[in-house]
């Protein structure tokens, strides 16, 4: 079968299981250009790349050197390789990847939008990227001065009163804010131990409620897909120390009800978290300050065009309003007579959570794309997000109903029926995307939707991408109906094919060994 | 969707032995089939008390992680460790060697709010449209 070649071939690259075969297309006579063999594989003894310090100065003694101690004789089998070897190694695998850079990458909730390059040069700057974490204040007054201006730029675009920007991803973002709402109440002597979170929610807020020592509530959203006050006013006790909701919630709608919502909690003496992972469909157009939010944690990787994943560390800085300045991460940017410093004098801070100041060159790129658009321009970068997702929504409708009648905001929630109707799974349809050269949306998310399609298109497409995509959707639909086997089956034309991915979280293995013969 | 006659069924999807000093508990063939493949199985220790309608134990599968909850309260008598090695087994057989755990029944008039197969299949058919 030609999917089980394809399969056996791309096991060079897979190893996620002992079953993975070498390549299996040398019976062909030449070798599969899209396998990759490991580093370990191509190594061969005494090959290296060019070695000048031995060359001019003979081998070094290292025992002599570092002392005994600290020299290993025990690794083995360590790779060796000439420098083309390496080069291409990884040159090949950056050509098997899917990236926003090489597709459109419509991953719902992620916000995978096009990263500038403009933002990358700014970070480059030699007195950006040579500044040693360790410098002291009075010498690195612009670093110091450029990490003040976002704070105060991301104050005024979430309608907050002051920021962190230690935290080192979203996750950590919500950590931070949920250990200050804990802090907030001890500190007024109540020992408020629930959180409420709606069940649409991204899987990191219960998470995160854990880690912060609290227990998780959960509100229901309705019929319609939003959180009702009324809902909240059920739960609210004055055990419950926030609630916590993305907003727009993770349905790609907005929750109407926000401000009742925020005013019944601050009845209570409760506070309101908004998880900022949707602020794509905000900037510039409604404040989270302005709904009632207490604390929101912003994604630089999603919302302000950093790096997502591999490609660099993300950023989660945490903006709150005045009453919870005390306990943001100490330390602080603060200035006198001499300039900008690091401030420890916060006594109720929560303490520092991230070394040094955050993941320094994300705030960087994040600056940059805030000064390169504008307070306008990010504006128009939210409705141009929101205006792609409903003009997706919209040409899928006849093939992929929304799963909801509420207008959307910057992504968008869709069904199907080809389940029911050809026995072809969401994860089919994902997959079979791959072969349009297309990196599927987010799917069987949120949790409340059957077989969901979570589709972001964010701004930065044009209107032929969103057309070429509806087109291969539609595509799809109809070769689901006449063909299924063949979208069951997808990927047909990637190197990898469908890779067994219960096998791999059953069973995974996670060393390489080398097969000795 | 296999349904079979004789047990009792929760609105969560969980099936339940009507035995009144020692129940069974797992989940329903519909349910292994929505999470779809299952890789992970997180449940209680044997003593440990569970209560109706509370979550007891975590499945997850390669689509998502879902909680487990009871369909009645009562101790844990017995637990099938079998499944921690190899979960998928739930997948294979939900209603034989896929059980998750035995229960001490504590009041077995709570079997009265649960469902039987008909309904059952009723609530299922009624939940795809």
């Amino acid at each position: 079968m030609a999917a089980e070649g394809k399969m056996a071939s791309a096991g060079r690259i897979a190893r996620s299981t002992e079953e993975a075969e070498p390549s299996s297309v040398a019976a062909a006579g030449a070798p599969d250009v899209r396998s990759v063999p490991l580093l370990f594989e191509e190594s061969a003894a005494g090959r290296s790349g060019a070695d000048v310090a031995a060359r001019a100065i003979g081998e070094p003694d290292a025992a002599a050197i570092l002392g005994t101690g600290l020299c290993r004789d025990d690794i083995t089998g360590f790779p060796e390789l000439s420098e083309p070897q390496v080069m291409r190694h990884f040159l090949r695998l950056s050509q098997l990847n899917f990236g926003q850079a090489f597709q459109f990458y419509p991953l719902g909730s992620c916000t995978m939008k096009y990263n500038p390059v403009l933002n990358d040069e700014m970070a480059a700057l030699s007195g950006f990227a040579g500044l040693h974490p360790m410098t002291p204040a009075h010498l690195a007054q612009g670093a110091l001065e450029l990490m003040a201006r976002l704070e105060a730029a991301l104050a005024e675009i979430t309608g907050m009163d002051a920021v962190s920007l230690h935290p080192a991803a979203g996750a950590q973002g919500e950590l931070t804010g949920l250990l200050m709402a804990r802090a907030y109440h001890h500190k007024r002597g109540a020992a408020r131990h629930k959180v409420i979170i709606p069940d649409t929610a991204h899987g990191t807020n219960p998470a995160s409620c854990t880690l912060a020592g609290f227990e998780v509530v959960v509100a229901k959203s309705n019929r319609r897909g939003f959180l009702e006050a009324a809902e909240i006013r059920r739960l609210l006790s004055d055990e419950v120390a926030a609630l916590m909701v993305t907003n727009p919630n993770t349905l790609g709608i907005f929750e109407p009800e926000i401000a009742a919502i925020a005013g019944a909690l601050h009845e209570r003496g409760a506070l309101l978290y908004l998880d900022g992972a949707n602020m794509n469909a905000l900037l510039g157009v409604a404040k989270p300050g302005h709904m009632g939010a207490d604390i929101v944690q912003l994604n630089l990787h999603k919302t302000f065009a950093t790096p997502h994943g591999g490609g660099g560390p993300g950023a989660g800085p945490v903006a709150v309003k005045k009453h919870l300045e005390p306990f943001l991460p100490a330390p602080r940017l603060g200035r006198d007579a001499g300039g900008w410093r690091l401030d420890y004098g916060w006594p109720d801070s929560i303490g520092r959570l991230r070394a040094f100041q955050g993941n320094f060159g994300m705030l960087v790129r994040a600056y940059s794309f805030i000064l390169a658009l504008g307070g306008n321009g990010l504006a128009e970068a939210s409705r141009f997000a929101i205006l792609a997702a409903n003009y997706v929504r919209k040409r899928l409708e006849p093939h992929y109903p929304s799963a909801t009648r509420e207008p959307s905001m910057h992504e968008c929630v869709l069904t199907h029926d080809l389940e029911k109707r050809a026995g072809v799974s969401t994860l089919d349809i994902a997959k079979r995307l791959l072969d349009f050269g297309i990196h599927p949306p987010t799917i069987y998310f949120p949790l409340v939707v059957h077989g969901a399609l979570m589709i972001e298109p964010t701004e930065t497409e044009t209107r032929e991408t969103l057309d070429s995509f509806v087109a291969a959707m539609e595509k799809i639909y109809d070769e689901a109906l006449s063909n299924p086997e063949m979208v069951r089956t997808a990927p047909h034309t990637l190197a990898l094919s469908r890779v067994d991915e219960a096998h791999a979280a059953r069973r995974p293995v996670l060393r390489w060994q080398p097969t000795r013969a | 969707m296999e349904v079979p006659p004789g047990l009792k069924y929760s609105k969560e999807h969980e099936w339940v032995t009507a035995e009144e000093s020692v129940a069974t508990i797992g989940i329903t063939d519909h349910a292994q089939d929505q999470l779809g493949e299952i890789v992970y199985i997180e449940l209680p220790s044997v003593g440990e008390k569970i209560s109706k309608d509370d979550p007891f134990g975590v499945v997850e599968s390669v689509k998502a992680v879902s909680d487990i909850y009871a369909p009645i309260s009562g101790t844990v008598a017995e637990v099938n460790e079998g499944l921690r090695e190899s979960p998928e087994v739930i997948n294979e057989d939900p209603y034989g060697d896929g059980w998750l755990i035995k229960i001490r029944v504590s009041d077995s008039s709570e079997l009265d709010d649960l469902m039987d197969n008909e309904e059952y299949e009723e609530m299922v058919a009624k939940e795809k449209e």
